[in-house]
């Protein structure tokens, strides 16, 4: 199974979904004087989406800059991504924009902090992950 | 000798010296959300509505009266109602946008009326919305949460009921005229209400959580049992609410799965697990879609998920990215 990087604002319902999957995860900082965690192996990246209007700068400033490091770019498998149905057309669109920056496949879109159906989901997704990339995988979907 | 009374200086307020960085972040995402209901193509929808049959019609002015209501309690009760309570003068800032959006919610709900409606429909609307027993006790309810001294932190949770629950008994129907493309460009003018609905109700709660942090274990205990307790009477109320509208077209069912999928949200938003069950809450993908056009839905997991997007193109204009 990939570890779990994770970041989640002051509002916290990203780290609520992380808490309740019981995986160990790593936590992006909302802070730019702390310091980002080093991954050391492939991981998953769970994020929020805070786009405005017209859908620019979806993916928080923390995560971009986690991402722009080249070896911490180089082990990330997929994105899981956060936000609320009532964006409308840009729910949860930071997980568009990672998979498209980084060539992954966006795994899975939640709201909020998820439901019981999203962890149990997610869980299972995760464990079947195994440690071989999806990069290049076909479309599983109809 | 005025002169002499030493007084705390008024103070203007400093957008550049933020106390919390969600008041600007906050702040931002209403200012360019800004709308107004004069943006929206109305009158495409003569035609369609012409279509709908009278009982229909009926339905869907007096669900919008309903809706119109409660904008109207939160524009000139509830948000205003927080602002002595605010931490920050970027909260009081943002409350008074919120308190003006509220307006411009309420006054386009009577947009849509005078596009396609009656004025005799309408008034008849308008006394059924004040005669309505379910109704008047939502409004009610909420309202004695936000009385002048009331709890403040009591004051967001009813707050927050209101802008992330109260509303989708009434939202549901727009929707579902949408999901059978009816009513299109009204459902356009709706998505963007409820896009700033979850802006509010994210804010409020977000403020009410933070509040939280400064209280102790009982006091907390007591606005969770508050909270729960409070989503259970305003439940009890949607649920008669939703039969009355909703069972003269069979979609009692449908609404109600929305409403607790709708509250379980609510409950998010002010940090607390959810109160219903996923079976409860599967609402109709219709409805689901109807909310958020073109975003497909993502489980890569199961394969059930309607497209697979590495690649695809997305607006990315953001100058940190180094790659
Ligand atoms: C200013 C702002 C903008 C947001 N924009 C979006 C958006 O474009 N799409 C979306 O799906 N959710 C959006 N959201 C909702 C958040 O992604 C959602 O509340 C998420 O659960 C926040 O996660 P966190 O508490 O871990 O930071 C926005 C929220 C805020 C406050
Ligand atoms: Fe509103
Ligand atoms: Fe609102």
């Amino acid at each position: 199974m990939p570890g779990l990087v994770y970041y989640s604002s002051a509002s916290g319902n990203t780290a609520r979904l992380v808490a309740r999957l019981g995986l160990p995860a790593l936590r992006i900082p909302i802070s730019p004087e702390a310091g980002m965690p080093l991954p050391e192996g492939p991981y998953v990246l769970i994020c929020p989406t805070y786009a405005d209007g017209q859908g620019r700068g979806a993916v928080a400033k923390p995560v971009i800059r986690f991402l722009n490091d080249p070896g911490r770019r180089a082990l990330i498998r997929g994105v899981i991504a956060g936000g609320n149905r009532n964006f409308g057309r840009l729910f949860a669109s930071a997980g568009e924009v990672i998979a498209a920056k980084c060539n992954v496949p966006l795994l899975y879109k939640f709201e909020l902090a998820g439901t019981e159906t999203d962890i149990a989901r997610i869980r299972e997704g995760l464990a079947k992950m195994g440690l071989e990339t999806f990069r290049g995988a076909p479309c599983l979907t109809p | 000798m005025k002169d002499a009374v030493v007084r705390a200086p008024l103070k203007a307020i400093n957008w550049n010296r933020m106390q919390d960085d969600k008041d600007i972040e906050v702040w931002n995402r209403l200012t360019a959300n800004f709308w107004l209901p004069e943006k929206v193509p109305l009158s495409n929808d003569v035609q369609s509505w012409a279509t709908l049959r009278p009982e229909e019609r009926e339905l869907t002015i007096r669900v919008f009266t309903g809706l119109t209501l409660l904008d109207t309690v939160q524009n000139t009760v509830g948000a205003p109602s927080m602002l002595p309570d605010a931490q920050t003068p970027h909260e009081e800032a943002v409350l008074t946008n919120i308190a003006f959006m509220e307006a411009v919610h309420a006054r386009s709900y009577s947009s849509i009326f005078s596009t396609l409606c009656l004025t005799r429909e309408v008034d008849e609307a308008f006394r059924w919305s004040e005669e309505n027993p379910h109704l008047q006790a939502k409004a009610r309810t909420i309202l004695a949460d936000y009385a002048p001294g009331a709890d403040p932190l009591k004051r967001k949770i009813a707050s927050v009921f209101l802008e992330s629950f109260l509303f989708y008994s009434g939202f549901y129907l727009p929707m579902y005229w949408s999901s059978r493309a009816r009513l299109t460009n009204t459902a356009d003018l709706i998505r963007l209400i409820i896009r700033d609905e979850a802006v509010h109700g994210y804010y409020i709660g977000y403020k009410y959580q933070r509040a939280l942090e400064r209280e102790g274990e009982a006091r907390r205990q007591e606005l969770k049992d508050h909270a729960f307790a409070l989503i259970f009477d305003l439940y009890d109320i949607e649920q008669k609410y939703t039969e009355e509208l909703y069972d003269g077209l069979g979609l009692t069912e449908d609404v109600k799965a929305f409403l607790h999928y709708n509250a379980n949200k609510a409950l998010q938003n002010l940090g607390y697990e959810a109160l219903f069950p996923p079976a409860a809450c599967e609402v109709n993908p219709a409805i689901l879609a109807a909310l958020s056009p073109d975003s497909e839905n993502h489980d890569f997991f199961s394969g059930s998920g309607s497209s697979y997007v590495i690649g695809k193109a997305v607006a990315t204009e953001d100058e940190d990215w180094d790659f």
